[in-house]
């Protein structure tokens, strides 16, 4: 058994040899946070006293969801046989919706933990990153997690991963992070197998950032991996993609509170303060290095963000909108992804237009800009980025459907994604059915066991941003595990769904979809629509249009009788306040030409239509 | 009345009313249009409880110390000398009573003795104006030859029948216990003692054909009353049928079948020479000369004064809305230990009264003065083009309104609630 480390070796004077760095690639409720902390506890970098569940996960909406969504990277001292070794544990995002930000934090890492859960197997997700992983080359742990279970099948299971990566399934670790089982000896194989980090040691300084962080006290908290060279405090650094000059402030390593160091060496793993308030100018991905003496190559892999979902965002009462957009610029400093202009919409009012990574990333802006700024928000179906071709030539990006262009159109093109589902063998049909009425092509399905198959799909983006996912869990019992990556696009016979009401266009409700369902959409829009809004003094046609053609059409017959029969002495105050409550009714109406309309209509119309599934997130 | 009371303030336990409410009186008098005076009183037992029936009402004989049947008149002829009491202290000027309304419940469950005994008590607190009308409600059942006779030589100079339907199976609905058969027969006996005579009709009732509706209204006309009275079914929460619907045991009214058959109603009756007056209320008045209006409810719309005794009763004096405890037993406990049987009271803001008078003005054949709308903060300026566009779209009568009134046409009377809306501006 591996004792604690005696003599810590410290930041910036630490031989490479003596270095590890690592991750855990883990299914979203596998265990990974709760190993994390038990690794803390075993290194004795955090107090049994000090410790609180899932250590690493500020977010308050991390700690409930069990979602980890920003890494961070903790300095642990270990001692194997006498010698100090300093092991960097680098957290990485969980869920898909984050692959870009999964991928920097694999590239900072030498060696990766395969954390399954030995009651369930693994999931599609981990699957994904796990190719990552191997991509990058990194050697890989495989470690069963939750053996204490009375569910737990280690040898089942421990049979699909050695089959998975081509090891021997006796070398598939057991352990559990509950009660702590196996721990001290994963720690040990890390330091036995992962390999110390290479670099230049005297060549120009180049780290990599795999993480930036917005501190409201501290400004951007960005993390690097030393990759050649050092860095020391109060130098001048550059942000290669941007030229930018920066002074160091600060910078050292966490243990995971954060400890000011002498600076950090090839191979290391720290953070860096430089004073700016924006994490947009400290980019994932960007190579950071010496301003005297710059290096003048960048570390390869890097991507601007780019959002794949848009959605627009309303206050449901009006005057919110100057919140909504403090509210915002604030989730701005920490969130690199997260795009936004404003927007007005005829029957919404004013909001914002956001663009997201996913349906994930939506879901967390959503619920942060409802909990942390108290704000009661409308979101609209949302959408994926069309590149529409017009007769003449002219391409416009459609993020809104109110950006489809009228008129002839050459092309539509959409985004892709290439989708990976596990499920168990009995499930093949439904999964098959499901993608296909997707639009989905097939594109390979392999079988990991004798029970659980992994199939693969080409599908258009915006064919699984709805209730994809749901449709599936419902379709395998829950048992279907999914993930995604964009993957090109196509040219698809896209139209866009107008919806009218009384002949006034209603722009929350236009809707982009392939011309097949262009139908299914306009009769269940105006049928749902039929049934929310109430009758009024006027007929109110609702109808589904393609341009100036109708699909579909509802009718919201008049108001024939609208008057109490009795209004006797007694009835009189009851009757009269039965008015002024309808007065106050009325504020929470939206106009629509003359048709009154609900605000509680383009709620239920929307909320049922919208970003109900969430891709894997506990809740 | 319904039987859920409103949200007001605590009433005082004097009963002892604002100084205004006796000056309001006071210049109205001197303005040359005083105040009307009237007093309802509720009784509040039924036979048996009808299905769609919220008001305030109990089938038990007895609901406590003065607040059985047989002690009941006794109560609430306490109540009328309290209520003198209360205006004289208030220093309202006295006025006689221009019309008496006995409501309920079933009136004429009570011995005409004590019918006739209440109205006596209050002839001499307030005194009977000369031609005053005095109404009962009456079940056809509860009634006799005798019966009504009495109420007649006691002063009563009108009968409202609760006919409801001719049609059995839709009194079955209703849970209504009187024989179709009856009604001519009750009518007969009310002539005969020099009564007139009005019918409650209802219609809209779940399976209620409009064939059915057509043989109620064409029963009621062959009875030649002086006035009809039609509602529209309206299912209350709180009540069986409320519950039944609810339940998905009874199926819900329809109001565009309602409304088809408020449109037959129209033209039935206009054809009988029934004219409206207001919304759901007809009188017999082939030459347009306003005979037979029910003159206590026109002050109920024409926001005139009234004292409401016995449970659950509403009062209003001048802008001042009260009402009674609403059970007859702690209505009854308030007046044996001298404590006011008001229990709450409301002041409506003078947009609460605008938005009163004009719910109430449109209500009526001869509609609200267009004057009343300068009171708005606009000075009515939105309200006038609000009357433009109604004209245009056929709810209001044109020409009443070039001649200052708002006056619904027959399909505003229909959608009249849209019209009060539109007039207060939402």
């Amino acid at each position: 058994m591996s004792p604690m480390a005696i003599h810590a070796p410290v930041p910036a004077a630490t031989d490479p040899a003596v270095i590890r760095n690592f991750c855990i690639i883990a299914h979203i409720d596998h265990g990974k946070s709760t190993l994390a902390d038990r690794m803390l506890q075993s290194t004795g970098v955090v107090q049994p006293r000090d410790m609180k569940a899932q250590y690493l996960d500020r977010m308050d909406i991390e700690r409930e969801r069990g979602i980890t969504i920003k890494s961070q990277a903790v300095r642990m001292p270990w001692n194997v046989d006498g010698a100090d070794y300093a092991l960097n544990m680098i957290d990485t995002p969980g869920h898909v919706d984050f692959t870009y930000e999964v991928s920097r934090s694999l590239a900072a890492c030498e060696g990766a933990i395969l954390l399954v859960d030995a009651a369930q197997g693994i999931e599609a997700q981990t699957l994904a990153n796990l190719y990552l992983a191997m991509e990058n080359d990194l050697t890989i742990i495989p470690v069963l997690n939750k053996i204490d279970l009375p569910s737990a099948e280690p040898e089942k299971y421990a049979a699909e991963i050695a089959g998975l990566i081509g090891c021997d399934p006796d070398d598939v670790l057991r352990v559990s992070g509950k009660t702590g089982v196996g721990v001290e000896a994963l720690l040990d194989r890390v330091v036995a197998e992962i390999p110390a980090p290479q670099g230049n040691t005297d060549g120009p300084a180049r780290a990599m950032i795999f993480d930036s962080v917005y501190d409201t006290y501290r400004g951007v908290v960005t993390y690097v991996r030393v990759v050649d060279g050092r860095l020391s405090p109060r130098e001048k650094i550059t942000m290669m993609s941007t030229g930018a000059t920066h002074e160091l402030l600060e910078i050292g390593v966490s243990s995971p509170e954060p400890i000011p160091s002498k600076g950090l060496a090839v191979g290391e793993v720290g953070y860096l303060i430089t004073g700016v308030k924006d994490v947009r100018q400290s980019k994932v991905g960007d190579t950071v290095t010496s301003a005297a003496k710059p290096a003048t190559e960048r570390i390869g892999g890097y991507e601007d963000p780019k959002p794949m979902v848009f959605s627009g965002l309303y206050p449901i009462d009006g005057s919110d909108y100057p919140v909504l957009r403090d509210a915002l610029d604030k989730l701005k400093l920490n969130d690199a992804a997260l795009v936004y202009e404003p927007e007005t919409s005829v029957a919404l009012g004013f909001g914002f237009r956001v663009g997201f990574l996913g349906l994930l990333h939506l879901e967390i802006i959503r619920e942060r800009l409802e909990r942390e700024f108290d704000l009661a928000l409308i979101s609209t179906a949302p959408n994926v980025v069309y590149e529409v071709t017009r007769e003449d030539g002219q391409v416009i990006t459609v993020t809104n459907p109110s950006e489809f262009p009228e008129g002839k159109i050459n092309e539509v093109r959409e985004p892709m994604a290439s989708i990976t589902i596990i499920v168990p063998s009995e499930f093949i049909g439904a999964v098959m059915e499901l993608c296909q009425g997707k639009r989905g092509q097939m594109r390979g399905m392999d079988y990991l066991s004798e029970e659980r198959v992994e199939i693969r799909y080409w599908i258009p983006l915006a064919e699984i941003i709805f209730d994809f996912f749901d449709q599936l869990k419902s379709r395998t019992k829950g048992y279907a595990s999914l993930e995604w990556k964009t993957d090109g696009d196509q040219v698809a016979d896209l139209v866009k769904v107008d919806i009218l009401l009384q002949g006034e266009q209603v722009d929350a409700f236009s809707s982009i979809t392939h011309k097949d369902n262009a139908y299914s959409y306009g009769v269940m829009m105006t049928g749902k629509l039929k049934e929310l809004i109430p009758r009024q003094q006027y007929e109110v046609p609702i109808q589904a249009a393609i341009g100036s053609r109708i699909i579909a059409r509802e009718n919201i017959r008049a108001i024939r009788k609208d008057v109490l029969s009795k209004c006797y002495g007694g009835d009189i105050s009851r009757k009269r306040k039965l008015l002024e409550k309808q007065k106050e009714g009325k504020k929470r109406m939206k106009m629509v030409g003359r048709v009154e309309v609900p605000q509680e209509a383009f709620i239920a119309a929307l909320s049922s239509e919208g970003a109900g599934s969430e891709t894997g997130a506990k809740k | 009345m319904p039987s859920i009371l409103p949200e007001g303030d605590p009433a005082p336990d004097d009963g002892r009313l604002p100084a205004h409410v006796a000056r309001r009186v006071r210049e109205a008098e001197s303005a040359g249009a005083p105040r009307t005076f009237s007093l309802y009183v509720h009784v509040p037992f039924c036979e048996v409880r009808c299905g769609y029936c919220d008001f305030n009402t109990y089938t038990a004989e007895d609901l406590g110390p003065g607040a059985s049947r047989s002690s009941y008149a006794g109560t609430v002829t306490g109540e009328l000398d309290f209520a003198a009491g209360v205006l004289a202290a208030s220093g309202v000027p006295a006025r006689q009573l221009e019309t008496v309304f006995f409501g309920g419940g079933t009136p004429t469950l009570l011995p005409a003795a004590d019918l006739v005994g209440i109205l006596g008590r209050a002839r001499e607190v307030f005194g009977l104006a000369p031609g005053a009308e005095v109404t009962t409600e009456a079940n056809p059942d509860s009634v006799t030859a005798r019966s009504l006779a009495e109420l007649a030589a006691g002063g009563f100079t009108r009968v409202s029948f609760g006919m409801q339907s001719a049609v059995p199976h839709v009194l079955a609905t209703l849970d209504r216990t009187h024989r179709p058969e009856n009604v001519p027969s009750a009518v007969g006996w009310a002539r005969d003692a020099g009564l007139e005579v009005s019918l409650d009709l209802i219609y809209g009732t779940p399976g209620e054909s409009l064939e059915d509706w057509r043989t109620t209204v064409e029963a009621a006309l062959a009875l030649r009353p002086d006035h009809v009275s039609a509602y529209s079914l309206i299912v209350e929460e709180g009540t069986k049928f409320g519950s039944s619907v609810k339940r998905g045991v009874q199926a819900d009214v329809d109001p565009d079948d309602q409304a088809d058959k408020y449109l037959l109603a129209e033209r039935l009756l206009a054809e009988a020479g029934y004219r409206w007056y207001e919304i759901s209320n007809w009188a017999l008045d082939p030459q347009d000369e306003g005979m037979h209006r029910a003159r206590h409810n026109m002050a109920y719309w024409r926001d005139q004064d009234w004292w409401g005794a016995g449970p659950g009763a509403h009062s209003h004096l001048a802008g001042v809305r009260f009402w009674n405890a609403k059970h007859p037993a702690a209505y009854a406990q308030r007046l044996a230990t001298g404590v006011s049987p008001s229990v709450g009271r409301e002041e409506p803001d003078a947009e609460a009264r605008f938005l009163e008078r004009v719910m109430l003005g449109v209500r009526l054949s001869e509609g609200l003065e267009t004057s009343v709308l300068d009171v708005a903060p606009d000075g009515g300026a939105q309200a006038r083009g609000e009357i433009a566009a109604m004209i245009a779209e056929g709810l209001l009568d044109g020409r009443a309104a070039l001649a200052g009134r708002i006056i619904p046409t027959l399909q505003g009377r229909l959608l009249d609630d849209a019209i009060v809306r539109r007039l207060a501006g939402f």
